[in-house]
């Protein structure tokens, strides 16, 4: 079967930072990859790399290809804006738009793609998957700053599944949850492999291991390990991995 | 071997580590006591088995917290975690073959309110063997040595050959002489015991091949 998402010989500067070094990897649809690794390895570089946003930062470039459904990202017919809405993102600093009620934030995707629809409906489903239905169904109309720093998390988590995307990154989407939110976000990503495939940057390990199908673990710019969660967590081949799950790193 | 990041973490799979060396000590010298207390026919000295055998149970309860204890407190994974599973299922192992030696304790008890049967060498050497592996496969376990573990998997079939020619010379025993069924039916159970006590060392040296290659040999063909 054709992976959803292939990556292949992937490197990425930031100027003459050589933040990514040749990465090449696979990712079957339907599935869940986590990526792991210590501050500063590349993991949200490579994400950004997956829906074409790190060309976006002044003086980056990269070489290498990524392919979504086999199609090039780069491929001269492919369109950014609409490539985003089918590989959606969701950040690792959460990052509503300030000027806009909750509710527009939520359809803000579906405007930006030209989307009509039923979009009260809409917005209460995205907002039911990202948990966040009950705590704000009745100030949908305030603004999305008023909401805690979980609270926004979890709207951009909505905002990202309204567009119904095929292929959704997540940089670090737990890290300012309360532990039952985190659990409702990953039973959520469970869910949602059944129509999507996800990529997942995490720091918390044992959210890796519960979400993911496959873990790919990068050190200083480059793919050291990926291969299936269990095995990475259980019985990983490189000894980087070995001492960064058993935390003997520095 | 590479040190955590959080030293106590160290400190604590070093103290569980200990303990289970610590039992397995005193499983060994409760076979070696055990089988002096059956030659000798000592029943005092079968009586401190006994009390051995508490002290190895508070230790199998003492290891378990540690290992539940590491478990939430750490989330273990790779190497740690095969450790710390290993860990918690060679005490049960361990304290098995306590019990068991604990068993042969009380045969020999009650075998010294009769005279003696005529002395049966192969008992000694089954009881020997059966240490030994125990001890083999305790440093296997130490050492991380999966050779070690093999080797004590292998040597297991020389125990069994060793324990179906003393059930023979026991039978035969029986036949001879009426008189002689109900010692040698007790002695075939020390042989059955001590036979147990090498089936437990085979299972510890096969955790210990688990735990350093992270890949389970037990019960071939039973997997997908
Ligand atoms: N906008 C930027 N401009 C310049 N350098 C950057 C930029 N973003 C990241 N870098 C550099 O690229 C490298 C990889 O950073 P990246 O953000 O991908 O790390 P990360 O693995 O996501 O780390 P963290 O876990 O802290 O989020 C680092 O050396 C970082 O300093
Ligand atoms: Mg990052």
């Amino acid at each position: 079967m054709r992976p959803k998402v292939e990556v292949r010989s992937l490197n990425a500067w930031f100027k003459a930072n050589h933040a990514l070094r040749n990465v090449s990897l696979t990712v079957p649809a339907n599935t869940v990859l986590a990526i792991i690794g210590p501050s500063g390895c590349g993991k949200t570089t490579f994400v950004r790399c997956l829906n074409r946003m790190h060309e976006l930062v002044p003086g980056a470039c990269q070489s290498g290809n990524v392919l979504v459904d086999g199609q090039d990202l780069h491929a001269r017919r492919v369109d950014p804006v609409n490539l985003r809405r089918r590989v959606g993102m969701v950040f690792q600093r959460a990052n509503p738009f300030p000027t806009m009620t909750i509710f527009d934030n939520v359809v803000a995707g579906l405007k930006l793609n030209g989307v009509r629809g039923d979009y009260p409906a809409l917005v209460e489903k995205s907002l039911r998957q990202a948990a966040l239905w009950d705590e704000v169904k009745d100030r949908l109309r305030q603004s999305a700053v008023s909401l805690s720093g979980g609270q926004q998390q979890r709207l951009c988590i909505a905002r990202a599944l309204a567009v119904d995307p095929e292929v959704l990154l997540m940089d670090e989407p737990a890290s300012a949850l309360d532990p039952i939110a985190t659990a409702r976000i990953e039973e959520l990503i469970r869910g949602l492999r059944e129509s999507l495939t996800i990529v997942i940057v995490t720091h918390n390990m044992q959210q890796a291991a519960r979400v993911s199908d496959s873990t790919a673990f990068f050190y200083m710019g480059e793919l050291i390990e990926h291969g299936p969660t269990e095995q990475i967590f259980t019985n990983p081949r490189e000894s980087r991995t070995e001492d960064y799950v058993t935390g003997k790193f520095g | 071997m590479k040190a955590h990041t959080d030293k106590t973490y160290d400190l604590q799979l070093d103290d569980l580590r200990n303990k289970l060396l610590t039992l397995g000590g005193y499983v060994e010298t409760e076979i070696a006591t055990t089988m002096r207390a059956l030659t000798e026919r000592d029943s005092k000295l079968a009586e401190t088995v006994i009390g051995q055998d508490r002290e190895v149970n508070r230790l199998e309860i003492e290891i378990d917290e540690a290992c539940r204890r590491l478990l939430v407190l750490r989330q273990p994974a790779a190497s740690d975690l095969r450790f710390i599973t290993t860990a918690l299922k060679i005490v049960v192992d361990l304290e098995r073959i306590g019990d068991l030696a604990v068993n042969i304790a009380e045969r020999a008890i009650d075998l010294n309110q009769s005279p003696p049967l005529k002395p049966i060498p192969d008992l000694s050497r089954l009881a020997d063997l059966g240490q030994r592996q125990v001890r083999a496969a305790l440093d296997a376990f130490v050492e991380a040595d999966p050779d070690k573990a093999e080797q004590v998997i292998k040597n297991d079939d020389l125990l069994d050959s060793l324990y179906h020619n003393l059930v023979n010379e026991l039978l035969a025993l029986m036949m001879e002489d009426p008189r002689n069924i109900r010692r040698a039916n007790s002695l075939l159970f020390v042989a059955k015991h001590l036979e147990r006590i090498g089936d437990h060392a085979t299972n510890v040296a096969e955790m210990v091949i688990y735990m350093v290659r992270g890949t389970d040999i037990r019960h071939p063909g039973s997997r997908k």
